[in-house]
């Protein structure tokens, strides 16, 4: 790794003898063209979700014209949308599925990842090369063969189902991996010799170390539930055990979509993933820095 | 002697932090792939099956519908792949120079897409999009385009509405892969070339490239994988029927209507869902190809 950029210099170094010293205009240039760059990427990013609050609060006829400011239809919405969907029950759904699969996740995946790390054997590098491999593996493979399992088990429309097959990322494990590689040795050395078992280290020890880590994983696991669509779809059939997503889509293949109770609909859909996000952003980026490390 | 009786503890402790997770893979993927691989060699309708070697197989190449789905599935992914990865690489770079202003700001305004649940964004983006919708009337006010372009009903549109919307939500989380790549690199590295003057693309090609590359290789592979598996964005944003006349039409929706609309026909949908292995496979062995010879040249 360390050959690697010394050589880049090497091969870099001839073209540099070539090139005139950037005058100074011309650095004042390239800086205001990245700042060009990241303002208008910065708008297309976040301008869909002001145009969503603004929408919220807009008659769906107006929405449709495209009216970019905030209206008077903001109570109209939320209560068309209130009394529509039980949105209590189904938003209890959501959380509930998306809570429950993230612990278990986050719990099964890591103890899988520190494992694989930390107790080396040819066997299991075997096991994991292979799961490896079979991320490959897409879902609409395991579709069917799932529901028919599920349904033989009469589990069909639970909540057990729809988790029970997330739990296990292989994904997640091969992330952690990753960031087991930068937990130092010695504090497992340091803890092994104060008389702690191997299940007290990882979680008096790896747990607390890695919070970073964890963060990052929350984040990316608690989206990935709450968003999940295609499985949630085909095992979750009665109206009262859907989740919010199934909901709001619902919605909006109506023949005439209702896009004011829609978009309030969205906004309140989203909060759980956002505030997620803005609790743990500043973890995030450290906890992604280890892995890749 | 009791060296070994450690190391078979040791043994033993590692297959018990794994096994919960064997477990479950076992039972929920490893299983059902099994048996799909095994679906994928049987004819019929419903339940009712009896084994057809390769008559899936040749079932597929007479299927203008598989191939329709085959090639809308392979033009997102050349088409959306490059574009993606290209942004998130550039955006990466721009981010990681400490002396930029509004870096934290920049970060989470670019990540926000992907944080934001998938029904918003399509309902956002079907909103927006409509025929009289706010980018129509934008485009229209800045003279680009006469008349509104029918987004949704154009097949030719419909493809490109898809593609704006897949990028506009993962560009930032294959950013952050690279920003955190890049700040691992040891920063004396670009201080010597910038004393030494090699120009800004210079570094880049020649310094950033090289050292992102294992996670270039990463995300490239992972977005393959997403892009050949697309369903959601599509099945939303065409109310599930892969319009305007299958020109959205995608492998794994046309997996799901196989499945679960049309009369099933597990055996030859499981099939179907096998070309996206095997395609997922090449690709993934063709990006590997390339990085490897990046690297001896």
């Amino acid at each position: 790794m360390n050959v690697a950029p010394m050589t880049a210099a090497a091969t870099a170094r001839p073209i540099a003898r070539r090139t005139v010293a950037p005058g100074k205009a011309w650095a004042l240039a390239r800086r205001a063209l990245v700042y060009l760059l990241l303002s208008i990427a910065a708008f297309v990013s976040v301008f869909p979700f002001v145009w969503m609050m603004i929408g919220a609060t807009n008659s769906s006829a107006d929405i449709i014209k495209g009216k970019a400011s905030i209206g008077t239809a903001l109570i109209t919405n939320a209560t068309t949308f209130f009394t529509q969907i039980d949105a209590i029950r189904i938003f209890w759904n959501s959380a509930v599925i998306a809570g429950v699969a993230t612990v278990l996740t986050l719990v099964v995946s890591s103890l899988a990842g520190y494992g694989f790390e930390m107790f080396r054997s040819r066997v299991r590098e075997r096991i994991f090369a292979l799961l490896l491999l079979m991320l490959s593996i897409p879902f609409a493979a395991m579709m069917v063969p799932l529901f028919v399992m599920f349904a033989q088990a009469r589990l069909v429309n639970t909540f057990a189902a729809v988790i029970l097959p997330t739990v296990a990322s292989i994904f997640i494990i091969f992330y952690f991996r990753q960031a087991t590689k930068a937990f130092p040795s010695e504090l497992r050395d340091a803890a092994k010799i104060d008389g702690l078992k191997e299940w007290q280290i990882f979680f008096y020890v790896y747990m607390p170390v890695m919070r970073s880590t964890y963060a990052a994983a929350t984040i990316i696991v608690f989206m990935t539930n709450w968003n999940n669509y295609l499985w949630p779809l085909i095992i979750l059939q009665t109206a009262e055990n859907k989740t919010i997503t199934l909901i709001i889509s619902a919605l909006t293949s109506a023949y005439t979509p209702d896009y004011g109770m829609i978009l309030f609909g969205t906004v309140l859909a989203t909060l759980p993933t956002l505030i997620i996000f803005f609790l743990l952003q500043r973890r995030f980026v450290e906890g992604m820095l280890g892995a890749v490390k | 002697m009791a060296q070994a009786r450690l190391a078979r503890r040791e043994h033993l402790t590692g297959w018990a932090f794994i096994a919960p997770a064997l477990i479950l893979l076992g039972l929920f993927m490893i299983y059902p792939i099994i048996w799909s691989l095994w679906m994928s060699f049987q004819v019929g309708k419903g339940m009712n099956f009896s084994f057809g070697g390769l008559a899936n197989i040749e079932r597929l190449t007479k299927d203008p519908v598989f191939l329709r789905a085959l090639g809308n599935t392979f033009t997102f992914f050349i088409i959306q792949v490059p574009i993606m990865i290209t942004l998130a690489l550039l955006f990466a770079v721009a981010l990681n120079d400490s002396t930029l202003r509004f870096r934290g700001l920049f970060r989470t305004a670019i990540f926000l897409p992907c944080v934001t649940s998938l029904i918003a964004y399509s309902t956002i983006f079907k909103s927006m999009f409509a025929t009289d919708g706010v980018v129509n009337q934008a485009l229209m006010a800045v003279h680009i385009i006469g008349s509104p372009i029918g987004w949704f009903t154009d097949p030719f549109w419909a493809k490109v509405v898809i593609i704006i919307a897949i990028t506009w939500r993962w560009t930032g989380y294959n950013m952050i892969f690279y920003l955190a790549a890049l700040q691992n690199i040891d920063r004396s590295i670009y201080e010597a070339a910038r004393i030494d003057g090699v120009p800004a693309w210079a570094r880049f090609r020649y310094l950033t490239i090289p050292m992102l590359k294992p996670v270039i290789l990463f995300t490239t592979v992972i977005s393959t994988i997403g892009t050949l598996q697309l369903f959601d964005e599509v099945y939303n944003f065409t109310a599930g029927n892969g319009g305007p006349s299958d020109s959205t039409l995608t492998l794994s929706l046309y997996i799901y209507n196989l499945t679960f609309k049309f009369m099933p026909s597990f055996g030859y949908s499981a099939t179907v869902s096998w070309v996206i292995v095997v395609l997922v496979a090449i690709l993934s062995f063709i990006q590997f190809l390339i990085a490897r010879d990046r690297r001896t040249s």
